[in-house]
């Protein structure tokens, strides 16, 4: 199975990181793995048998686009964090191209590279990687030590970012004395703190109470509009990815099981894996009026409310139910479909164990 | 080594292989009856071989009047002549040191107070008054001279290989092999061939003790730097730092609290070579022990062992608080005391270089003498209770147990003896262990000295099997309860820095001349070690593990041996090995008491110009049963990478 | 708070201190007169009391008479053997035999000359303690030790008699007499000097039989004396071949040697080294008050020369 996924809304032109190829094996003579086809289909435990390599990310291609949110979804051990890694070589791939700003990263020396990763990109770890003998303010600043910048420019630069995080007055504490989330808050200031065009974050929140990932969650949407930066996102939290996903790359076993956005995964997963992975998703949720509008009976009178096909059926719950009609799902002024009682209940009343699938009224083939 | 591994192995491990090693001893000893007597390469104490006369005859070519030789010599005895001219021998025309006593204690309890905090601070002026009033002050401070010398020297040394042993896996893995060759040569090997390297005197003393103290600093920068959490590096090298940048700025930092362990243990080491450098003329305590016990003086040489013991304890305790300093920075108001305690001790030291009352520790008090007649009381106290009693364990544990494993290591061809051997070693490890063993014995065989290594592996045998006994014993207890740990510790700790040649006297009372009184020596020796390790692997058990054992109805045994000591199994098979290095360790001492075969080899080679090659090949054979025993006991140890693989 | 108090305890104890003032470092004693002429040499002192004797008086004849600074080195034989060549050793006063060494250090690299008697003779041999002497009277004769051998038996010692050994620094013959005089007994390594002492100390408290190696002069026969066991006569040669011996050891006279460098130097120190000797009865009075009496060396010296006056005068004759 390739990865080779469509999408409708980004052009290859306008990706700022393009990964086409990309291979991490681990193991005796890994380079091997991706060059022999009879090899690379192997599947995990075949491959481990006949060579003791392990595949870690397989045969991946994917593009970012600027300003995107782009989260990388999978269970422990489907290779995500090894991905995020490669992406910054802090992993060396195997095989593939990184092409950002149409240059490859595999081929750059060392010394662009250093470059590269001090101003173009930063990450945010899982275990937050804060180094525990330097006062927050030098954990923030660190990235633009190491870079040689003054330190007057620290300082300013530093409090700035942590102004934006939200960590005035606890500059001068130690990693040790802040709880989880303040120190996540340190991790995000630092990798804020040079400036960089993209984000990693290496499932941050997962090592956090569930309501301050929460709102660490809504710190980072909230981020992302004030700073606008790319962000490439690693979770193995559903909601989390689909709450702040523009996309989500679904890994399994290293591959690339399914490419798209929430409601693309949610109303028509590629196989019996997304589905069930997508399961215990609160549909409503996530499902906008597209994926469940049909085409008006014959006998319906056409003269109900109107609404766009991109609100969530939650929204539209109230609406449907209460009009004696069913309602027009419009686009343009043209009519998309139309949704009655039945299809709303459909939806918000048995989430669980429907095995139905969706379409959208508009889904292009694939 | 057969009753070691099913000792630790038979309640953790599955028990196919206790049989198949039962069925190969029993094998072995029905081979004895018929084979016994032949092939069993002896050699009496004056005999050598060729080859031990050939490295006789080639002593002189090494070292001999080597310009760079020369020049460490004299540099390093520059070092130590330095710091005894601040510390402790007159110097620079005045009769005194350059610094005297109240100047000494005023600047180490400033130092342990700057670095550590304030109770270590009174710890350190207190000890210090102690050794003083002990009426040891100049030996004390001749052993400190020396002491700081060679763990400065060391750390110069093991620190760089230790960052690099540290980043590369490569060096981690030659600097593994080649530190457990170090530590297990005895220090008797290696001190003749050093005189005539460096000649007699500090700089060689020094350089004994380096060799002897560097290995677990090396040892603990390495594990310190690998232990960094990754994610902290990874986020150094994420954010565009070059490698110098990751290894000052992250991994150094974040690696000082285990560093500062290996320092400890360096300085511990350091100060437990004091009696032996003695031998080749190192100034200090060590010379008081040795001269005691020319003439029996039990009471003296305990008093000079206690002020080891008593600089040994300041000594860690200070660097055990240094190493577990927050990170924060001092407040302000600790700056300003230090300021202002900085200037008090600039005082004392002024004081000191002043005043005779000062600069001389007052002999008014000698508690020394006092310390004297009360061990020496004790112990004629004890040889006069138990030495009856004594005699008869010691004849009982000889006839009953010792000779028979004698004879089965000595009588056996040693063909046999090698068979079972590699045997066994390739049942517990395959051929990672058998590989190692037949290269062992090969060479064991090439030493000449075949025979003395069995009577000595007998004895190591016997030695370890007590200390593993004894050591699990207590360390369960003391790792179960936190009030017998409180207590055990500082007598651990005592047993640690007491120089063995202390005890020596007491225990030939009690047991005579004979390899019993060794295997006791090495056994008191061995203890202390091995007791803290297993404490600390049974203090790491997770609570949750532990009571989750316990809510299941589990008795106390049942904890400790269904729960506590499987968990632990990695702290126990490290206990073991360090059991047995230290078993080892003592092999030479255990020679001045009896214990004849290697020890005496070794002892004799470095005493007799004729025997130095046999002393050197004893030494070697020595080193030979260390790595074949580790290298079994870590074949035996359960592989806990097993359950990893999975992932 | 306790840091303060503590700094505030040490501040006022310096006050303290300070007002009392006392006597200033370098105010009483000045260096003694002569140095100069006689410089400074360095003594090894080897690890027997009886050595320490030796050590301790020359050395305080050398200060006191002649003004000398002697620098003590604590060293094994072998090893102040070394010294010679190294610079190290000046001074060894009282070697027992080692011709091996003596031909490497004085004949072939020439660095050590000898410097005459120091009129002590050493004997080596078979001891016993004195109860044994007297319960077993011809125990003394090595013909009759086959009849005690069950007397002797140990745990070490294999089902035999043991003849227990010394030191490894001492060369002995003792495995090739026992075989070559058929003994039926075992050599059995003590290991060191202290092993030796404490096994006799306890055999003559506890009335335990024991037969071992020792020599004299020793400090301890102050304490026990040792009967000697007599082996065959010695005779010039007969110890030629070591695997063949059959006879008693040679008495030792035991010697000084010094470092050419030393002998060259024309420091007045050499001509007291080469002139000095004594007797067993005076080293074992000396080594008494260092062993028993638990006094400093110095101490001991300064007692017996101010008794000895005149034998202290002629070694320091013109």
């Amino acid at each position: 199975m390739t990865a080779q996924l469509e999408y409708p809304d980004v052009q290859d032109s306008d990706a700022l990181l393009s990964i086409q190829g990309l291979w991490k094996v681990f193991g005796p003579k890994a380079q091997r793995v991706p060059r022999r086809p009879e090899l690379a289909a192997l599947d995990r435990s075949a491959l481990h048998a006949k060579t003791g390599c392990t595949a870690a990310v397989r045969d991946l291609s994917f593009d970012v686009a600027p300003g995107e949110v782009f989260v990388v979804m999978g269970l422990s051990g489907s290779g995500k964090s090894t991905l995020v890694r490669c992406l910054t070589r802090l992993i060396e791939p195997t095989a593939g191209s990184l092409i950002f700003e149409g240059e490859d990263l595999v081929t750059a020396d060392e010394k662009r590279l250093r470059a590269l990763r001090r101003s173009k990109f930063s990450m945010v770890f899982q275990h937050f990687g804060l180094l525990p003998h330097r006062k927050v303010i030098d954990n923030v600043s660190y990235g633009l030590e190491v870079r040689g910048e003054s330190k007057p420019d620290r300082r300013r630069r530093a409090q700035e970012v942590i102004d934006l995080v939200g960590l005035r007055g606890n500059e001068q504490l130690y990693p040790e004395q802040l709880s989880g989330g303040m120190q996540q808050r340190v991790g995000l200031a630092r990798a804020l703190a040079n400036d960089p065009d993209v984000l990693l974050f290496d499932e941050p929140f997962s090592a956090l109470d569930p309501l301050i990932r929460r709102e660490m969650q809504n710190e980072v949407g909230r981020l992302h509009r004030e700073v606008g930066k790319t962000m490439v996102f690693i979770t193995h939290d559903l909601t989390e990815a689909l709450k702040l996903g523009d996309r989500i790359l679904l890994m399994r076993d290293g591959a690339a099981v399914q490419l798209g956005t929430g409601d693309e995964l949610v109303g028509a997963p590629a196989d019996d894996y997304v589905r069930d992975f997508v399961r215990d998703v609160p549909r409503a949720d996530v499902l906008t009026l597209r994926w469940i509008a049909r085409d008006p009976r014959p006998d319906e009178v056409l003269d109900g409310p109107e609404l766009g096909p991109d609100v969530l059926v939650r929204e539209a719950t109230r609406l449907v139910l209460e009009s004696d009609r069913p309602v027009k799902v419009v686009e343009g002024g043209q009519l998309l479909g139309v949704i009655g009682d039945e299809e709303i209940l459909a939806v918000v009343a048995d989430p669980a164990d429907s095995h139905w699938s969706a379409r959208p009224s508009d889904r292009p083939a694939t | 080594m057969a009753a070691i591994t099913s000792d630790v192995q038979v309640e953790v491990r599955r028990p196919r292989r206790s049989v198949v090693i039962g069925v190969l001893l029993v094998a072995w000893v029905a081979a004895y009856f018929l084979l016994s007597g032949i092939h069993t390469l002896p050699l009496g104490g004056q005999e050598t071989t060729g080859f031990h006369r050939w490295l006789t005859e080639h002593r002189d070519a090494v070292g001999a009047g080597n310009l760079v030789f020369d020049a460490i010599r004299a540099a390093v005895d520059n070092i130590v002549v330095l710091l005894q001219n601040v510390l402790s021998q007159p110097s620079y025309g005045r009769p005194v040191p350059v610094i005297g006593w109240l100047g000494v204690v005023a600047a180490s309890a400033y130092l342990a107070w700057a670095f550590g905090n304030w109770k270590v601070a009174l710890l350190t002026a207190a000890g210090l008054g102690f050794v003083g009033l002990q009426g040891l002050w100049q030996e004390s401070m001749d052993t400190l001279a020396l002491t700081i010398a060679a763990v400065l020297l060391s750390l110069l040394v093991a620190i760089p290989l230790g960052i690099w042993a540290g980043l590369s896996n490569r060096a981690f893995k030659v600097a593994t092999l080649v530190l457990d060759l170090m530590q297990t040569l005895p220090t008797f090997v290696y001190l003749a061939p050093l005189t005539l390297f460096f000649a007699i005197g500090p700089a060689a003393a020094t350089i004994a003790t380096l060799i002897y103290a560097a290995p677990p600093a090396v040892r603990l920068t390495a594990h310190a730097i690998r232990n960094v959490p990754p994610e902290s590096v990874e986020a150094s090298r994420s954010l565009g730092s070059t490698r110098g940048q990751t290894l000052t700025k992250v991994l150094l930092p974040m690696s000082r609290s285990t560093v500062v362990v290996g320092i400890n243990q360096t300085i511990m080491a350091a100060l437990s070579m004091v009696t032996v450098a003695a031998l080749i003329d190192a100034p200090g305590l060590g010379q008081t022990v040795l001269k005691a016990l020319q003439t029996l003086d039990v009471g003296v040489a305990f008093n000079a062992g206690l002020a080891i013991v008593v600089i040994a304890i300041v000594l860690d305790r200070v660097t055990t608080a240094a190493g577990d300093r927050p990170w924060r920075t001092a407040s302000v108001r600790r700056k300003i005391l230090l300021g202002a305690g900085g200037v008090g001790v600039l005082v004392a030291i002024w004081f000191s270089r002043t005043y005779v009352w000062a600069a001389e520790f007052p002999t008014d008090v000698n508690l020394g003498a006092r310390i004297a007649v009360l061990a020496a009381d004790v112990t004629t106290w004890v040889q006069d209770v138990f030495g009856g009693l004594t005699y008869g364990v010691r004849d009982a544990v000889t006839l009953g147990v010792l000779n028979p494993l004698e004879a089965l290591l000595t009588g056996s061809p040693w063909w046999l003896v090698g068979a079972v051997v590699v045997a066994i070693a390739a049942v517990l490890g395959r051929w990672k262990a058998a590989v190692p063993a037949v290269v062992c014995i090969g060479l064991l065989v090439g030493t000449g000295v075949w025979q003395d290594s069995m009577i000595t592996l007998a004895s190591t045998l016997l030695a370890t099997i007590v200390v593993v006994a004894v050591g699990l014993t207590l360390g369960v207890w003391a790792g179960r309860n936190r009030r017998v740990d409180l207590v055990i510790r500082p007598i651990l700790d005592a047993g640690q820095t007491m120089p063995p040649f202390v005890y020596l006297v007491p225990f030939l009372a009690l047991f005579g001349t004979s390899r019993f009184t060794a295997i006791a020596a090495a056994v008191v020796y061995a203890v202390p070690v091995t007791v803290k390790i297993v404490a600390d692997g049974i203090k790491a058990v997770p609570v949750a593990t532990v009571e989750a054992a316990t809510s299941v109805g589990s008795s106390s045994w049942q904890v400790i041996s269904k729960v506590q000591l499987p968990v632990a199994r990695r702290a126990i098979t490290l206990a073991v090995n360090q059991g047995l290095i230290y078993v080892l360790a003592m092999v030479v001492v255990g020679g001045l008491v009896g214990a004849g075969a290697l020890g005496y080899d070794v002892a004799a080679g470095f005493a007799q110009s004729e025997l130095y090659g046999k002393g050197l090949a004893a030494g070697a054979a020595i080193v030979l049963l260390g790595v074949l025993l580790d290298r079994i006991t870590q074949a035996a140890a359960p592989k806990p990478h097993g359950k990893g693989e999975k992932q | 708070m306790k840091k303060l108090r503590y700094a505030g305890v040490l501040t006022a104890t310096v006050l303290v201190l300070a007002g009392c003032g006392g006597a200033k470092v370098g105010e009483e004693q000045k260096p003694a007169a002569g140095g100069k002429e006689c410089g400074s040499f360095n003594l090894t002192v080897s690890p027997w009391v009886g050595y320490e004797a030796n050590a301790a008086v020359v050395a305080y004849v050398a200060t006191k008479d002649l003004g000398c600074k002697v620098v003590k080195k604590n060293l094994k034989e072998e090893i102040a053997w070394q010294g010679f060549g190294t610079g190290e050793v000046d001074v060894n006063l009282e070697n027992w035999g080692h011709e091996d060494l003596k031909k490497k250090y004085i004949e072939t690299d020439k660095v050590a000359v000898e410097a005459g008697s120091t009129g002590v003779k050493g004997v080596i041999g078979w001891y016993v303690p004195p109860w044994m002497a007297a319960k077993y009277p011809d125990i003394t004769d090595s013909k009759n030790l086959n009849k005690y051998a069950d007397l002797f038996k140990t745990s070490e010692s294999g089902g035999k008699g043991q003849l227990l050994d010394g030191d490894p620094s001492y060369v002995t013959n003792d495995e090739a007499l026992v075989k070559n005089l058929n003994l039926n007994y075992k050599v059995v390594q003590s290991g060191s000097e202290t092993a030796l002492i404490q096994a006799f100390r306890d055999a003559e408290k506890d009335k335990k039989p024991l037969l071992a190696y020792f020599y004299e002069p020793q400090w301890f026969f102050n304490e026990v004396k040792l009967v000697k066991v007599n082996l065959p006569t010695y005779t010039a040669g007969c110890d030629a071949d070591p695997a063949k011996i059959a006879c008693d050891y040679p008495p030792y006279d035991l010697d000084k040697i010094i470092s050419k460098k030393f002998a060259d130097s024309g420091s007045p120190a050499v001509d007291l080294v080469k002139k000095f000797q004594w007797t067993n009865e005076d080293q074992n009075a000396v080594a008494r008050m260092i062993a028993v009496d638990k006094m400093t060396p110095d101490a001991a010296a300064e007692k017996w020369v101010t008794d000895n006056r005149a034998k202290v005068d002629a070694w320091l004759a013109k």
